[in-house]
């Protein structure tokens, strides 16, 4: 009984098996495998084992918390990359079969098809009437839809409003202080150096805010026309951003011995755009196309400096159409 | 099993016949047809990282005092979205790893683009029937460029303020919408609405990713449905056939180690070579400013053009129409954009070549496209140079003002002569080749008397 | 066996010393050293040194030479500016870091190593500060514990012309110093006396607290925390973009000529 079925099984299995068989060696092969590479096959498996290890130790070291974790972390998981990157390489160029093949380019084109295209759109419309008159309409439809789709964006900033490019939060009779609030005086600002100057109890972070406050022997200043009292005491106040793409003038060159030219000169770092404070800011290097904007100053019965009123021109980057009118308050 | 698996697939979407044909879809094989690969690979890293960055970042310029680990910075005022980033490098384990491998993968990223589109520009891969692959390619190299000056721009320390406000300046100085454009960005003068700052986020983790996304799609649809070019087979036609590596089994582990290998070595840079240490330059303000400030190498081309444009303006009644940096900032992106664009069709028109080709050149074959391309790469990389002349000056000692003029010269005539010298080798080599298979010609020819 | 190595230690040291003290024993180059310099007091060493080596541009008691194409001490064309009254702060800091004596008038004076040794350095310093008062050589004391207050200074009143990490810079005509090597005397004297074209800052607008926050920012920023591994310079964008081309583009491109292959044909 038992070896019956024992013997049964056994030949259902046999049989099984020759008409897998059978059925296997019918079908021709896809993929022209080559030979295996067995000492190839142990080296990607050692890789991909070492990378195995290189992120379990990522895992201690992120666990642990070590110093330098940073560089760890790094180092292993950047290890264990590209010992799987090797291994998977090696593995590619040894014993995965690689196959030379070819195929045809696919057509450059399906004319048939083109022409069936053109053909159905083209019947598509034979029966209407008033294609034309559609045609208009749909156009201004979409159109319409388009522009008010669109408008929607102009709330995304004043649009047309350009004014605010001309704004200034100096006026007459504002005190310059600095950045701790402390009101300058004038008899503090001292030759060779440069200070920065905010308006007092305004905004510092917009572009029409800082100054850069520098003193000049005024025997020694060449200012414009109708700026021959905007510096008491040779004290000097300029927009503190370039006019050239916005930076700040963080840059003062003060030369020590009247031999290194030019003069004293206001800079720019971005572009090293650069202006001479003493004749009314006049640019003498770099790209910036425009003066920097003077701002006039005072000084009050306390000796502490205030405006004596807005700039000279628009503050900051030009525009199309920037005008070097004085900014509005 | 897998049979199991294949047969559940393919009743539910139909798709073995499309599989099998993506596994038996030839690769040409050369190395150089693996740059762009790089950058696909890139791209997919910053996407990785990228998404872990937004769990931490906050897009705000709120202030708020630093209390981190950080000392220097500890009680400083800064906006949110500065203190985040310090917070991310010093207090997230793992974060600073991940943000500097995000950086590095974006300066590979955008180098692995122009090295691709160097190789397919001297072997003619963008003609006919190429061009729209080509056209898309480009148009993702610019939208790159804006994604990755949005990146470190987000960050609000001294460097990427100081860039904002550059980028703030060119925008105002397009003609005519210049201040138009820059409030529809800002929301108001700089540097701008607290919502600019949403903007720009949106901008560089949804829009402009999905952007790209998008591009690189197409990009690689169109490359799979023309198929991939191919130098000069030996034994067969190449126009009509395409000879190569099928993806599975031959080329996947290839190109699945490249792609490992990449993230690897932006996981070990971003481990060990220290990229935007954001803690030490501070926070911005619009007052302040350090000498040096340098923007990403791949905007090295446009702060070199607004520094070697010498100053004027265009004025008109004392009214200002074209401020400066429109040149350097906007016109010579522009027709660097253009002039690539426009290439395919340029070359058409010259060489009257209409034909379609699977079969790529070699440089030498066509020494004018050579050289015409070594001397309009040269022009670029020149105006990029002038963009270091600061720190040149640092290391070297070489007067600033000299290099401006050498620059300024050496713009127009380097390139003249690159291409010239280009255009001659390639004359030559071909040259030689042509007397070498006359010479084997004539031993045959012997050989067979 | 032991012996014997400590004992070739001993005479490669002793040679080596000997070769540097004869090295020093030399003059440099350009340096005029009066005779008997050793046994003289310190004020003779001075006004000899002084003649010598500062009197052709700075005149013969410190006047100055102050106009272009006048003729100083010995009939030597140089312009030089006053000293009477600049005290021991300038000349302790021209000398002890090489940027004095100039080789020409209106160059720009470069960090060097100094021509002169310590003690003919606090010669000319003492006879200088003899020309008529002012400030002795600056003794400050940094306060590392107000490093963002230091930094918020440095970014106001120096990143401008030396980056934000003290990594140097350019201003139209000169070349702007790292700050590197720069000690904590040498930044004090720096800043209050604003050395060829940098402004100087007196302790109305930099008191002497905030000065002390300011070096410590300069110290701490030689040595700045690289929590990001390789620092490469501090200086950002630029050796960045060196690196990513130089190195991970160099290495990803040899990973895809192992890959694929070269034209054969």
């Amino acid at each position: 009984m038992r070896t019956r079925a024992k013997l049964k099984f056994a030949l259902l299995a046999a049989l099984g098996f020759l008409r897998g068989a059978g059925r296997r060696r019918k079908r021709e092969p896809i993929v022209e495998a080559e030979g295996g590479d067995p000492r190839a096959e142990l080296v990607v498996a050692l890789l991909l084992l070492a990378a195995a290890a290189c992120a379990l130790m990522f895992v201690v070291v992120y666990a642990l918390d070590w110093p330098k974790l940073t560089q760890w972390l790094g180092l292993c998981l950047g290890a264990c990359l590209l010992l799987i990157a090797a291994a998977l390489i090696y593995a590619g160029e040894s014993f995965v079969p690689t196959e030379q093949l070819e195929e045809d380019y696919p057509p450059l084109e399906h004319p048939e098809e083109q022409l069936e295209i053109a053909q159905i759109g083209s019947e598509s419309v034979r029966g209407f009437s008033r294609r034309r008159l559609l045609l208009g309409a749909a156009g201004a439809a979409g159109a319409a839809l388009g522009a008010a789709l669109v408008v929607p964006a102009a709330s995304l900033g004043p649009f047309l409003d350009t004014e605010s490019f001309y704004y200034s939060p100096w006026r007459r009779d504002r005190r310059l202080v600095d950045e701790d609030g402390k009101p300058y005086r004038a008899a503090e600002i001292e030759y060779e150096t440069f200070y920065t100057a905010f308006p007092e109890g305004a905004y510092r972070e917009e572009l029409a805010a800082p100054l850069v406050v520098v003193r000049i022997n005024p025997a020694e200043l060449d200012l414009p026309p109708g700026r021959q009292n905007w510096a008491p005491e040779g004290i000097l106040a300029y927009s503190k951003i370039c006019t050239h793409a916005g930076c700040a003038i963080a840059l003062y060159r003060k030369p020590r011995f009247p031999q290194a030219e030019p003069g004293p000169a206001l800079v720019c770092p971005c572009h090293y755009s650069t202006f001479n404070p003493a004749d009314g800011g006049t640019v003498i290097f770099g790209p910036a196309g425009r003066d920097l904007p003077q701002l006039p100053l005072l000084v009050d019965s306390a000796g502490e400096l205030r405006a004596g009123g807005d700039f000279s021109g628009p503050v900051g980057p030009s525009f199309w159409g920037v005008r070097t009118r004085r900014p509005t308050a | 099993m897998i049979r199991r698996t294949i047969r559940f697939l393919d009743q539910r979407s139909g798709s073995a016949p499309l599989l099998k044909k993506a596994l038996r879809y030839v690769f040409p094989d050369h190395w150089s047809f693996l740059l762009g690969e790089v950058a696909l690979y890139a791209f997919v890293v910053l996407v990785a990282t990228g998404v872990y960055l937004t769990f931490f970042f906050e897009p705000s310029t709120a202030k708020t005092v630093y209390h981190g680990s950080y000392a220097p910075l500890r009680g400083m005022e800064m906006s949110r979205a500065y203190a985040s980033v310090v917070h991310l490098s010093f207090d997230v384990k793992a974060g600073l790893l991940i943000r500097q491998t995000h950086h590095w993968a974006a300066d590979v990223f955008v180098a692995a683009i122009v090295l691709h589109l160097i190789r397919v520009f001297f072997t003619g891969a963008y003609r006919k029937p190429r061009e729209l692959t080509y056209l898309i390619g480009v148009a993702m190299l610019f939208a790159v460029l804006l994604e990755g000056y949005l990146g470190y721009s987000l960050i609000d320390d001294l460097l990427s303020g100081m860039g904002l406000a550059i980028g703030y300046g060119v925008a105002l100085s397009i003609p005519f919408v210049g201040a138009n454009l820059a409030l529809l960005i800002w929301g108001h003068p700089f540097p701008g609405d607290p919502a600019f700052w949403s903007r720009m986020y949106i901008g560089h983790v949804l829009i402009l990713p999905l952007l790209i996304g998008g591009l690189l799609s197409a990009h690689l649809a169109l490359v799979s449905s023309r198929h991939h070019t191919q130098f000069k087979p030996k034994r067969i036609d190449g126009e009509r056939k395409v000879t190569g590596i099928p993806t599975f089994p031959g080329q996947l582990p290839r190109s699945l180690g490249l792609m490992i290998a990449v993230a690897g070595v932006l996981v070990l840079l971003g481990g060990l070579v220290q990229i935007n240490p954001i803690w030490l330059w501070g926070p911005y303000h619009v007052y302040d400013g350090t000498n040096g400030a340098q923007p990403d190498w791949y905007l090295g081309w446009l702060i070199g053009a607004l520094r070697l444009v010498p100053h004027f303006d265009v004025v008109v009644w004392n009214r200002t129409l074209v401020p400066n940096p429109f040149w350097g900032g906007i016109l010579f992106p522009l027709v660097v954009m253009a002039t690539l664009m426009a290439w395919p069709w340029l070359e058409r028109r010259a060489t009257g070549d209409r034909r379609a080709h699977n079969v790529l050149d070699r440089p030498r074959d066509a020494p004018v496209r050579t050289g015409v391309g070594a001397g309009f790469l040269t022009w670029v990389a020149m105006i990029f140079m002038a963009g270091s002349a600061d720190r040149v000056l640092v290391f070297l000692g070489i007067s600033y003002v000299s290099q401006l003029w050498f620059y300024r010269v050496a713009v127009w005539i380097a390139p003249i002569a690159v291409g010239v010298v280009a255009w001659r080798l390639c004359l030559g080599l071909k040259g030689m080749e042509e007397v070498q298979a006359e010479q084997e010609a004539a031993v045959r020819s012997a050989r067979l008397e | 066996m032991r012996w014997n190595r400590k004992a070739l230690l001993a005479a490669v040291l002793l040679g080596g010393l000997a070769i540097a003290a004869i090295a020093a024993a030399q003059p440099p180059s350009g340096v005029v050293r009066p005779p008997g310099g050793a046994e003289q007091k310190q004020m003779q060493l001075g006004a000899g040194l002084f003649a010598a080596n500062c009197a052709s541009c700075h005149g013969p008691m410190g006047e100055g030479v102050l106009a272009a194409g006048n003729r100083g001490v010995g009939d030597i064309a140089g312009e030089g500016p006053n000293l009477v009254g600049v005290g021991e702060q300038a000349p302790d800091f021209y000398l002890r870091t090489g940027r004095m004596p100039l080789d020409h008038a209106g160059e720009e004076p470069e960090r060097q190593r100094p021509v002169f040794n310590s003690r003919e350095i606090a010669a000319i310093t003492a006879y200088v500060a003899s020309f008529g008062g002012g400030p002795k050589v600056p003794e400050p004391q940094p306060d590392f514990g107000s490093l963002p207050e230091g930094m918020s200074l440095f970014a106001e009143h120096c990143a401008g012309c030396h980056q934000i990490t003290g990594e140097g810079g350019y201003v139209p005509g000169a070349k702007v110093p790292v700050l590197g090597h720069a000690n904590a005397t040498e930044i004090a004297e720096a800043v209050r006396i604003g050395p060829f074209l940098m402004p100087k800052f007196p302790p109305s607008q930099i008191s002497d607290d905030d000065l002390d926050k300011l070096i410590a920012y300069v110290l701490r920023s030689k040595h700045p925390e690289d929590a990001g591994g390789w620092g490469i310079g501090h200086i950002g964008p630029v050796p960045e973009g060196i690196v990513a081309w130089f190195v991970a583009i160099f290495v990803l491109g040899g990973v895809c000529a192992v890959i694929g292959r070269r034209l054969s044909s």
